[in-house]
């Protein structure tokens, strides 16, 4: 079924911007950013006819990660004309032409912070905008899913849970932005030690790298707490719902990556593959974060377009059968 | 509409992509009051810069990894050069006058540029001194890919490649500045450190620790050493009339 094979696209465009995001993040981890001093082009060689053998030391990462962002890029462009296609629903497509918005100017941005040496403004919008793109392909991906179009079980109806996932999202959300900010303005090892802060709970003196690294770990900790407190939350309540439980499991285990990978992040001096998976984590808990965030909100998609969802690709007779209750 | 929106998004980037290529405007090199240094009683300043202490092992670089080019000519363990000593003596140390100059004094700033060799994937010479005006020229003489990336806090920023044997980058800094880095992003080892001096008056350290500065008018000056490992020390000196002075630095580990 067409409808199908659209959202075995949109996974495998989420694995690549998930693939993109770490390749961007070796960039910016083995500080190549700026071995391709032009664009669009590489050492005046158009984008795909670079000699595969000169893609050495910072070039490597620098042009492997062009050639991977305009693979996204394409495959993007293919996910607007799949869409436009087979996706009966307008706001989805719509969506689709938002992603599409958002590589195009993820592209140009990446190009202006190397023609502009990088300056940190360019650099953190880059990296704002990339997990922002991730997040509309997810979003696409699951809106897209036989789950979303046709849940098994009746989607649960809990307010306090929807509010408190969609603080969560935010606050992973902002936990990035700050990763982001303190990782290109070289904030990194601003504060040397872990758990202390030279030393202490609390750093001994002050400078807006040591803040903003500080204000990075209070972050990790209280995207933590509120992780251990929703998914507890979905544990207690919803255990026969497969559709969250397996989403909140995953996002467990990835905060604790994460925080195991930003500890070591410190510890190692910044080692390229640690940061880059740190970078990547990161995305992933925000991703998991937004799925759980919009099924739990998907009785409030529900009400307010329900009959353009089921007429995509179930037979009204069937949409009498399957349509799940709204709690 | 959306041909007038088309247009002007181009009209934007074309703006953006001049304004990132384009070069600001450049300060004017000092040009002092016109005085001239009286050849007859210019002296000599000279000295060694030795190293006391347990050095640090030079860190190997994992060149033929990065890229199987750069080998040529490196041997199978290639070291860092940020930290060479014999017997005693550091090379690559960057000694100027800091202050004292009268500045009534005019130099002629010489036209043709410094030139930095890209040579076994290594910057060479390490550590330079230009004077401000005048022109330093990169020029690559591997069979592979660099860029020169100069990293200054007042001057402007270069970053452009050197994309096959022969090519050359040139670069010219107008406002003194000690030191500015230059590197390589693709080959995250090479580092080269040019101090960018208003006057004459400097001098980087041979093999064997040894500098000497000529032509230095009669005064009182601050002469400042600087390594790139080890920090910079200062000391204050008097010279005479056409003499030869003596001044000698001692880094340490700390």
């Amino acid at each position: 079924m067409a409808a199908d094979w659209l959202h075995r696209y949109t996974r495998v465009l989420v694995a690549a911007t998930l693939l993109l995001i770490a390749a961007g993040g070796m960039v910016t981890s083995t500080n190549s950013g700026l071995s391709v001093p032009d664009w669009p082009t590489t050492y005046g060689y158009s984008m795909f006819s670079f000699p595969l053998g000169k893609m050495v030391g910072g070039i490597f990462y620098e042009h492997g990660h062009r050639l991977i962002a305009s693979t996204v890029g394409m495959l993007t462009v293919g996910l607007v004309l799949f869409l436009w296609r087979v996706e009966p629903r307008r706001w989805l497509r719509r969506l689709g032409w938002c992603a599409l918005g958002a590589v195009v100017a993820q592209g140009v941005l990446g190009g202006l912070t190397v023609l502009f040496l990088l300056p940190d403004a360019i650099s953190i919008s880059h990296a704002a905008l990339a997990q922002i793109f991730f997040c509309l392909t997810i979003s696409i991906a699951l809106f897209t899913s036989r789950t979303w179009r046709v849940p098994r079980i009746a989607p649960i109806d809990d307010a306090g849970l929807r509010r408190s996932f969609v603080v969560l999202a935010a606050l992973v959300y902002a936990q990035i932005l700050l990763g982001a900010t303190m990782r290109h303005t070289g904030g990194g090892l601003a504060i040397p030690d872990f758990p202390l802060s030279y030393g202490h709970l609390i750093p001994p003196f002050w400078n807006v790298p040591i803040a903003l690294h500080f204000a990075h770990r209070v972050g990790a900790l209280t995207v933590t707490v509120l992780v251990l407190m929703n998914v507890t939350a979905i544990w207690r309540r919803y255990r026969d719902h497969v559709e969250l439980m397996r989403p909140a499991g995953i996002l467990l285990l990835a905060v604790g990556a994460q925080v195991t990978l930003g500890a070591l992040v410190v510890l190692t001096g910044k080692q390229p593959i640690v940061n880059t998976l740190h970078v990547a984590t990161g995305a992933v808990v925000l991703g998991t974060s937004l799925l759980l965030a919009l099924r739990i909100w998907r009785v409030r998609f529900e009400a307010r377009g329900a009959a353009e969802v089921w007429r995509f690709d179930v037979e009204p007779r069937a949409v009498a059968l399957q349509k799940p209750v709204v709690r | 509409m959306l041909t007038r929106s088309v247009r002007s998004s181009l009209a934007l980037l074309a703006l953006a992509a001049t304004v990132a290529c384009s070069s600001p405007p450049a300060a004017p090199p000092p040009t002092g009051g016109g005085k001239k240094v009286d050849p007859v009683t210019a002296s000599v300043l000279m000295g060694k810069v030795t190293f006391t202490g347990i050095a640090p092992a030079p860190e190997p670089i994992r060149m033929a990894a990065a890229d199987p080019n750069c080998t040529e000519g490196a041997g199978p363990n290639p070291l860092s050069d940020a930290v060479l000593i014999t017997d005693g003596g550091l090379q690559n140390v960057f000694v100027y006058v800091k202050q004292g100059l009268d500045p009534a004094y005019s130099f002629d700033v010489p036209t043709k540029a410094v030139e930095i060799d890209q040579h076994g994937c290594m910057y060479t010479p390490r550590v330079l001194g230009v004077r401000a005006g005048q022109p330093i020229q990169v020029v690559n003489n591997d069979n592979t890919m660099h860029n020169v990336h100069s990293l200054p806090a007042s001057n402007r920023e270069l970053n452009q490649s050197t994309p096959a044997r022969g090519t050359t980058a040139t670069q010219t800094f107008t406002m003194p500045e000690v030191m500015v880095r230059f590197k390589c992003d693709v080959h995250s080892w090479m580092t080269a450190w040019v101090g960018v001096v208003a006057h004459p008056f400097f001098a980087v350290t041979s093999a064997d620790g040894v500098y000497e500065i000529k032509g230095l008018p009669p005064g009182t000056y601050t002469i400042e050493a600087w390594h790139e490992k080890f920090g910079t020390k200062t000391s204050q000196v008097t010279i005479g009339e056409h003499t030869t002075q003596t001044l000698s630095f001692v880094f340490n580990p700390s």
